[in-house]
């Protein structure tokens, strides 16, 4: 237990110090995550918008397939991108597997469920009567999927937040497509999980911490937007 | 021609038949009050006029031309020219400005603050503009709601209980108003139990019940035979003393 | 509105793509493979950085059990592969997935255990010592247990053999007991789990060494041919996997078998550990049963595609 708060005071320390090996996995850990969330977003949410406002056959079912892969276990999306990305898997030709630009193609993919299930919801408790009162004003079918995803503002935010979240923090796509490569593609979570093997538990806690305050901060800036 | 000509309309849901054979006219420029208890098929009415809800069997013709039959894009096109005020209007997220001024952001005419201040006046909200339209009363709401479909100045003005929710003084002023916007060439198709504003506002009525209609004519018809009136319309709402 | 969201989605895009611009993805890096007893002793990110400097280029390593090293080998993944399984080098090589083995470095095997050593195994040899621990262990699981790497990895292809000159079919080892205990973990972790177990395993030197300082196993059997550690450099065949970068493996083989590579690795070490943790293979080939052909020589294998 003396670890953790050894850890505290570690991460304080590299913080402070700005120690330039933790920055640089902090910065990549950010940039890779937003990324990949920026992109899910872009993709998602219209596809979630598309899904909850029209009415098809196999529409229920196809959402709880949606919502079953909230919970992909990181790992298998790892290994399933690595068979894509890698050399000899269909996408072999573009080179990137071991780099960051396959770990935020992986990370797209392994958010994508939460991203647009959660759109979904969110757009599914507008009530109707916006979507009929924007109707009647004479709104056309994109400015009232505008309207309503506007109404679910905060909902959608939330989305978003928590599909960053999950990138942020997950391991099994960063190792298994960005390779934990020193200096390229090592980011918090593969950092921890080096670190906890090589038995240096101090260090490892206290990039734990640093993951942890940023999912805080994070949090915090979900909770002012939804406040409003 | 009548501007809106209702032809053996049906609408049922599963087994209930909410709208049953409605055969109505309504005049251009003129105000036509539906009256009926809860239920009657009022509100459905309206609907099936603003192109939300589509028949299982009928027509409605407007300048001519079966809105009914027509691909959604066409129905876009007439819904545009028509503005409905909903019972128990919702409100967007929003300021008071931002509500008003829907239907001229999504037809692309932005710059019309003037309108917007002026047609909020006529309600009677001056001031309201940046206020949260989500923290109003009913009634501010109410009229929130129906200044958001005259500014845009329709065609075809259909009005669901309008003033349900407002003290008497704030409904009479409403109902002045709506009286303003039928002589200035406005089609007013107003729902409502409430009689004094039908005989005032009214050219014609038509009065629902079970999805029928029973009856139609000019309030002026009706004034000739008050206590049969009084006694027809306590049997469809025991509640309306006026 | 839509044109403001349209803005400010522009202005996030082109931030993010910015911020991705400074990690493009370089296919002009040498991307190796390695086993974990290798990388985690620190010598790869040693050799790395002296590498890095000497040629202006860059290095990417990966590093997971030998199993899994040789699968991206075999799938062109990687551009070279550092490994120490004798039996599935030579394979890699005759597969045409390789090209040529070049032996680079070495050290031995250790078997450490809990400082009482509860089998008495101190003084035998590797295979006697794994018998002595099984039949401990079946009778007395609480006191007597061995950690097996469990990964595919070179050590734990080591740990098979042993068991296999000591007269035992594997398969039967595995599960026929609490005793002996299955981590699937690379040797750092496998040495942990050890430590905390109080239990016997088998170990690199190199990796132990590194982790002494968190571990209070201590060396038991140590040395002989049958513990010897041989550590090979493998480019990728680029004829059979097109797209590999065979001149910078190449290149970084050349600079590992070289007076100054072969240095590096003799020194690495000293002063943290006050010995070494690998021996070079120049002047040692004999020892090490690496062909002369093989041992410590710049590679002359051609990297034309055709």
């Amino acid at each position: 237990m003396d670890e953790i708060s050894a850890g505290f005071i570690r991460a304080i320390q590299l913080i402070v110090t700005l120690d330039p090996q933790v920055v640089e996995i902090t910065a990549r850990s950010l940039s890779i995550s937003l990324t990949s969330v920026f992109i899910a977003s872009l993709i998602d949410i219209p596809i979630g918008g598309i899904i909850q406002f029209h009415n098809f056959r196999g529409k229920r079912a196809l959402i709880n397939l949606i919502q079953t892969f909230y919970s992909l276990p990181t790992v298998t999306v790892g290994l399933l991108v690595f068979l894509l990305l890698s050399r000899s898997g269909p996408l072999g030709s573009l080179g990137l597997l071991f780099s960051p630009e396959g770990m935020i193609i992986g990370q797209t993919i392994l958010i994508t469920p939460i991203m647009i299930g959660l759109t979904i919801s969110a757009l599914g408790g507008v009530s109707v009567q916006i979507k009929e009162t924007a109707m009647s004003l004479g709104a056309t079918d994109l400015q009232v999927i505008f309207t309503i995803l506007k109404e679910a503002k905060a909902a959608v935010i939330a989305a978003i937040l928590l599909g960053f979240g999950r990138a942020l923090s997950e391991v099994g796509v960063a190792m298994m497509i960005g390779g934990n490569i020193r200096g390229y593609t090592r980011v918090l979570t593969t950092a921890i999980s080096l670190e906890t093997s090589m038995g240096d538990l101090e260090l490892s806690m206290a990039l734990g911490i640093i993951l942890i305050s940023i999912s805080l901060a994070v949090n915090l800036l979900l909770n002012r937007i939804q406040g409003r | 021609m009548a501007l809106i000509e209702i032809k053996g309309l049906y609408k049922s849901f599963g087994k209930s038949e909410i709208l049953n054979d409605i055969n109505l006219d309504m005049e251009e420029g003129k105000v036509m009050a539906l009256i009926g208890p809860t239920g009657s098929g009022k509100t459905t009415l309206l609907r099936h006029i603003d192109t939300l809800d589509q028949p299982t069997r009928g027509s409605i013709f407007f300048h001519g031309e079966d809105i009914c039959r027509l691909s959604s894009k066409e129905k876009f096109l007439v819904r545009r020219r028509m503005a409905m005020v909903f019972q128990k209007p919702v409100m967007f997220n929003r300021s008071v400005y931002e509500n008003v001024s829907y239907g001229l952001k999504v037809r692309s005419k932005e710059n019309s603050r003037d309108d917007v201040l002026h047609t909020l006046e006529e309600v009677g909200l001056t001031g309201y503009e940046s206020r949260s339209a989500t923290t109003l009363s009913g009634g501010e709401m109410q009229r929130i709601a129906l200044a958001r479909a005259m500014v845009i100045k329709p065609e075809v003005l259909l009005l669901d209980e309008p003033t349900a929710n407002l003290d008497q003084k704030s409904a009479s002023a409403i109902d002045d108003l709506i009286e303003r916007l039928a002589h200035g060439g406005t089609t007013v198709i107003i729902a409502s139990h409430n009689m004094t504003e039908c005989r005032r506002l009214a050219n014609r009525f038509a009065i629902l019940v079970n999805g029928k209609i029973t009856r139609t004519g000019r309030p002026n018809d009706i004034q000739l035979d008050r206590g049969q009136y009084i006694g027809f319309l306590e049997s469809i709402d025991p509640s309306d003393k006026t | 509105m839509e044109g403001k969201v349209l803005k400010i989605s522009m202005l996030l895009l082109a931030l993010a793509v910015l911020c991705t611009a400074v990690g493009v993805a370089d296919n002009s890096r040498l991307k190796i493979a390695t086993t974990t007893s290798l990388y985690d002793t620190g010598l790869l990110d040693f050799l790395q950085g002296k590498y890095e400097d000497k040629y202006n280029a860059s290095v990417s390593i990966v590093s997971g059990g030998t199993g899994i090293a040789i699968q991206y080998g075999q799938r062109g993944d990687v551009d070279l592969l550092m490994i120490h399984d004798k039996a599935r080098e030579l394979k890699f090589v005759q597969d045409g997935d390789g090209l040529q083995r070049r032996c680079i470095a070495y050290n031995y095997f250790v078997i450490v255990g809990p400082k009482n050593d509860p089998a008495g195994i101190k003084g035998m040899n590797a295979t006697q010592a794994l018998k002595i621990i099984m039949e401990k262990g079946k009778a007395d699981p609480n006191n007597v247990k061995f950690v097996s790497r469990g990964d595919n990895s070179g050590t734990q292809a080591r740990e098979q053999l042993l068991w296999k000159n000591a007269g035992y079919n594997y398969s039967k080892i595995n599960n026929s007991g609490p005793w002996y205990i299955d981590a699937g973990s690379g040797m750092g972790a496998t040495l942990l789990m050890t430590n905390e177990k109080s239990a016997y395993t088998l170990s690199d030197t190199g990796t132990y060494m590194a982790y002494r300082g968190n571990l209070s196993l201590v060396p038991l059997i140590e040395g002989g041919n049958d513990l010897l550690n041989v550590y090979v450099a493998i480019a990728i065949n680029p004829k059979k996997h097109p797209g590999v970068n065979c001149e910078a493996a190449n290149q970084f083989i050349n600079y590992l078998v070289s007076a100054e590579g072969q240095k590096l690795i003799a020194d690495y070490g000293k002063d943290k550990y006050g010995q070494p943790l690998f021996f070079p293979a120049a002047g040692n080939c004999d020892k090490i049963g690496c062909s002369s052909a093989e041992c410590a020589v710049p590679t002359n294998a051609s990297c034309a595609a055709a």
